[in-house]
């Protein structure tokens, strides 16, 4: 009872927030919306006992993120300009017509989805059980996320080690070290 | 935000804890939630309020590029030896039960050594795109 309560408040808080952040046309507001938006779904992932993905989402989605929009929108706009996003010119009723397709689809989708939860699911049949059961035993971590990310599935997250460094080596080559150009005096180690 | 005394004063008091949390966050991933991608996250949004507080300048004297381009490899690196060092022992790649004593200590082991490098690759990552997007945004401040 209590947990659909809470289920409804947040999922209509997102709601609320998906359409302010449609109709809202400052840039900036918009990405405090967005923040938000993330902290919410985090409520909704620890609703839903997935601490570990609420942790991530509340820490990269809600922190990280916004402040590297924030970073991009003091990049792309000067101080004289107001962050007002422009009205596109044309009513959008291509767009719009695409979303609800889409929507409806995926919606018509989720009758064919197990419920939530449901021990019967194809992705609790799988190797899920044996995780469960197994992974105290064999590896001794209590939390079983850890141990199929950082055991089991090891490969899997060196993989994803290594597109994090991926990403930071592109964001270097692409816009890092570029400071020398207007001010030639500082000295700190961005000789690259 | 250089004369914000209110933001500099609750900002000094709220990053030793935030440093706090991530290293907690860190080495208790196998516990609790958590683990090293997010302490990684965790540090680095430590040292950003810092950065946003006192100015990039400083919290690049607290943690100069050279030293976070190094980090950002060496946490690969770190766990792509643990992978090297179970098959030095006789095991498959990133097998770390041949690591310890016995498969529960070797597991341990891997995890927390593995977890260390996601940690730092990902708190050097997240500061040096932090600080790309700042360090564009430079010229302009500047001016001002």
């Amino acid at each position: 009872m209590i947990d659909s309560l809470v289920d409804i408040i947040l999922l209509t808080l997102l709601v609320i927030q998906a359409f302010a952040i449609i109709y809202l046309r400052n840039l900036f507001v918009v990405i405090m919306m967005f923040g938000a938006f993330s902290l919410i779904s985090a409520g909704l992932f620890v609703v839903m006992d997935a601490v570990d993905v609420a942790f991530t989402e509340a820490a990269v989605g809600a922190g990280i993120s916004t402040v590297l929009m924030l970073g991009t929108i003091a990049l792309t706009y000067s101080r004289t300009e107001d962050m007002q996003e422009k009205l596109p010119a044309h009513k959008p009723w291509l767009p719009l017509a695409v979303v609800i397709i889409t929507g409806g689809m995926l919606i018509y989708g989720t009758t064919d989805i197990p419920a939530f939860g449901d021990p019967n699911a194809p992705a609790q049949q799988h190797v899920a059980p044996y995780y469960l059961e197994k992974s105290l035993s064999e590896t001794g971590v209590p939390n079983v996320v850890t141990a199929v990310l950082a055991s089991y599935r090891g490969f899997d997250t060196l993989g994803e080690v290594t597109v994090i460094f991926t990403a930071g080596v592109a964001v270097m080559l692409l816009i890092g070290g570029r400071r020398r150009k207007h001010k030639p005096n500082t000295g700190d180690g961005n000789e690259t | 935000m250089k004369h914000n005394l209110i933001l500099r004063v609750l900002s000094k008091f709220l990053i030793p804890l935030i440093f706090l949390f991530a290293l907690y966050v860190q080495f208790h991933g196998d516990f609790g939630p958590g683990g090293g991608f997010q302490a990684g996250v965790i540090f680095s949004a430590g040292i950003i309020l810092y950065a946003l507080v006192f100015g990039t300048d400083n919290a690049r004297q607290v943690i100069p590029p050279k030293v976070l381009r190094a980090l950002a490899s060496l946490g690969v690196l770190i766990y792509a030896c643990t992978g090297v060092a179970s098959l030095l022992r006789g095991g498959e790649y990133l097998n770390y039960s041949v690591l310890g004593a016995n498969q529960i200590a070797g597991q341990h082991l891997g995890i927390l050594v593995i977890e260390l490098g996601v940690g730092m690759t990902v708190m050097s990552v997240m500061l040096i795109i932090f600080f790309a997007f700042a360090d564009r945004a430079r010229p302009e401040q500047e001016v001002e």
